[in-house]
């Protein structure tokens, strides 16, 4: 058969997701799947590396790279900062020509007592603007936040490539 | 697994082994009887169904139960998904596409018919290969619909691309006249392709003429005013031109505050302003005025 | 930090300005010791512009935006005017759905446009005397 371009890197697209949703898995393909520590000013810098190879997996366009780069140093600044560091999981998520990225940043800090508050604009305890949970959530598509006081903070957001 | 089961796989990867020539052709028959001929070339049909049958015959030998073998074996499962995505790009139907796989069923099933008569052994064939290739007949549906939808969002994302045009008006001054509905993600693209083209023609003012759009709502609106602040950050300007009262009073009502930003009635107006500001020294500045700017 | 320290940024003279430029890989600590050294550098030599180039930078959170913002600010009150030129385009709509618009802060479209806004022409003329686009 005439294998044409286009026809290939979707099969490939799809063969990828096709793994993962093979009895007993999950549907997320993992092409790209790693967690990094954030305990340094340095960690930050390389987290923003690792976020934009996985976004450029995943076939995201520029600026939706750089949105979810700024995305993802804004939540590992804020588990560095308030959480006393943490780490960032990079997922990428595919749902055939659907794909996304998802981070994970966790943090065993004091936790936030008024998520509500937080992630009002101009809240802030720390360094930067308060706009870092906040802004975060805005620039990408699902975000969730799971904290308790004392017991740390955990941050799940996802941006598609179809939105 | 069952001793009858490996007996019966056996048997139908024998069968697969012998016949394989003989299978592939009555393949391709029962699909030519059954579809439009015409959308599929025979040769076509002839390579596929060799690449699936002796996929099929490998993925026999091997140990994963039938029910998984398509999903899990990779060049069954490819053989599977780019049979599919041809037909959806060549505009068969999905009916089509699931029953060209499924009648498989029917040409593996005569041919183990060849090598016995007993029928509990038949039996026994017929389940095998209906657990074998209904899991087939799944996958071949699904990557079909992913396969359209694929071609959906290509063509969707065209069509913005089309219609959302950057025009060079005058020496530094850009002009994007937006006609139809707004919706977010239009929104986005314009957003984004003024920043490219200002980047790229170092223009120091863009010109959004919105005189072409019935109606905004309230997150356009707001992506508008996320445009011209972007415009500003990277050191150009921003007009907006032909806002029509029924939006004039929708950005009224929304209260949303636009006194930030430059408007102007017509195109028109708007370039003779834009023409204008490329007269004075480039300069930006985000939102509040700045004292410095003011006494030089 | 134990006092202000060289920073790894250059920062160069030209005139009037300081000419100066934002790089990918800063970190928050050569970011607070560059604030520190530009600020006394306008003082020691008296600028009256200084010109940022952040065309290199890739994204900018809300910290380098706070950086930029102080830096505006602490450079105003000592008497010289900030200019940011050559944001790109994706960095622009980033920061503005984060909800930062660096209040305040003046921009140029390059190094070039920002240079002549803040007075330093290359044929020696006053502060708009050239029209950019003379051909029109």
């Amino acid at each position: 058969m005439t294998l044409y371009d286009e026809e290939f890197s979707a099969r490939r697209r799809l063969t990828l997701r096709g793994h993962a949703s093979a009895p007993g898995g999950t549907r997320t393909a993992q092409p790209v799947h790693a967690t990094h520590a954030v305990r340094s000013e340095q960690d930050l810098l390389s987290v923003r590396h690792a976020v934009r190879a996985a976004t450029v997996e995943a076939g995201f366009a520029l600026v939706d790279q750089t949105r979810i780069v700024t995305a993802a140093s804004e939540l590992a600044r804020n588990a560095y900062v308030h959480g006393g560091g943490g780490s960032l999981t990079i997922e990428v998520l595919g749902h055939g020509p659907r794909r996304g990225v998802r981070l994970t940043v966790r943090d065993q800090g004091p936790g936030i007592p008024d998520v509500d508050k937080a992630l009002t604009d101009g809240w802030t305890t720390g360094s930067g603007l308060g706009h870092g949970l906040g802004g975060a959530r805005r620039l990408m598509h699902e975000f969730t936040i799971d904290t308790a006081v004392d017991r740390g903070t955990t941050v799940t957001a996802i941006r598609w490539n179809d939105r | 697994m069952s001793p009858r089961e490996d007996a019966t796989r056996q048997r139908l990867h024998d069968v697969l082994c012998e016949r394989e020539k003989e299978i592939a052709d009555r393949w391709v028959g029962l699909q030519l009887e059954q579809t439009d001929a015409n959308e599929l070339d025979a040769s076509d049909l002839h390579t596929e169904a060799a690449q699936l049958i002796s996929a099929l015959t490998a993925g026999l030998a091997g140990d994963t139960p039938v029910h998984r073998l398509v999903v899990s074996q990779g060049e069954l499962r490819s053989c599977v998904m780019e049979l599919s995505l041809h037909r959806a790009r060549a505009g068969a139907s999905p009916t089509d596409t699931s029953l060209a796989v499924l009648s498989l069923k029917q040409a593996l099933l005569e041919a183990v018919q060849h090598t016995t008569r007993d029928t509990a052994e038949l039996f026994a064939a017929a389940v095998l290969i209906n657990r074998l290739l209904d899991a087939a007949g799944a996958l071949s549906f699904e990557t079909y619909v992913e396969g359209r939808e694929e071609i959906i969002q290509r063509q969707s994302r065209q069509l913005l691309e089309v219609s959302t045009p950057v025009v060079r008006l005058w020496r530094h001054v850009l002009a994007v006249p937006l006609i139809g509905t707004l919706d977010t993600t239009r929104t986005q693209v314009v957003m984004e392709s003024v920043l490219q083209a200002i980047q790229d023609h170092e223009a120091q003012v863009a010109i959004i003429d919105i005189t072409g759009v019935p109606a905004v709502d309230t997150a356009v609106a707001q992506h508008l005013m996320h445009t011209v602040n972007a415009v500003r950050l990277m050191g150009a300007d921003c007009v907006i031109s032909g806002i029509r009262p029924p939006i004039a009073q929708t950005i009224a009502q929304l209260g949303i505050d636009l006194s930030t930003i430059l408007t102007k009635a017509t195109l028109a107006d708007a370039l003779a302003a834009a023409i204008q500001l490329t007269d004075e020294p480039t300069l930006a500045t985000g939102g509040a005025t700045d004292p410095a700017a003011a006494s030089r | 930090m134990n006092g202000p320290r060289p920073s790894a940024v250059p920062i160069l003279r030209l005139g009037d300005v300081l000419v100066t430029g934002l790089l990918n890989e800063l970190d928050d600590t050569s970011a607070l010791a560059f604030t520190d050294e530009l600020t006394e550098r306008i003082a020691a030599e008296g600028a009256r512009g200084v010109l940022i180039d952040i065309s290199r930078l890739e994204i900018i959170d809300s910290f380098v935006a706070r950086t930029l913002t102080e830096l505006t600010t602490m450079a105003r009150l000592l008497g010289a005017r900030v200019l940011v030129a050559g944001m790109r385009p994706a960095v622009a709509i980033t920061l503005v759905e984060l909800g930062l618009e660096l209040k305040g802060v003046e921009t140029a479209l390059n190094a070039e446009q920002g240079m002549s806004a803040l007075g330093w022409s290359q044929v020696h003329q006053p502060p708009g005397g050239v029209p950019y686009d003379a051909l029109r």
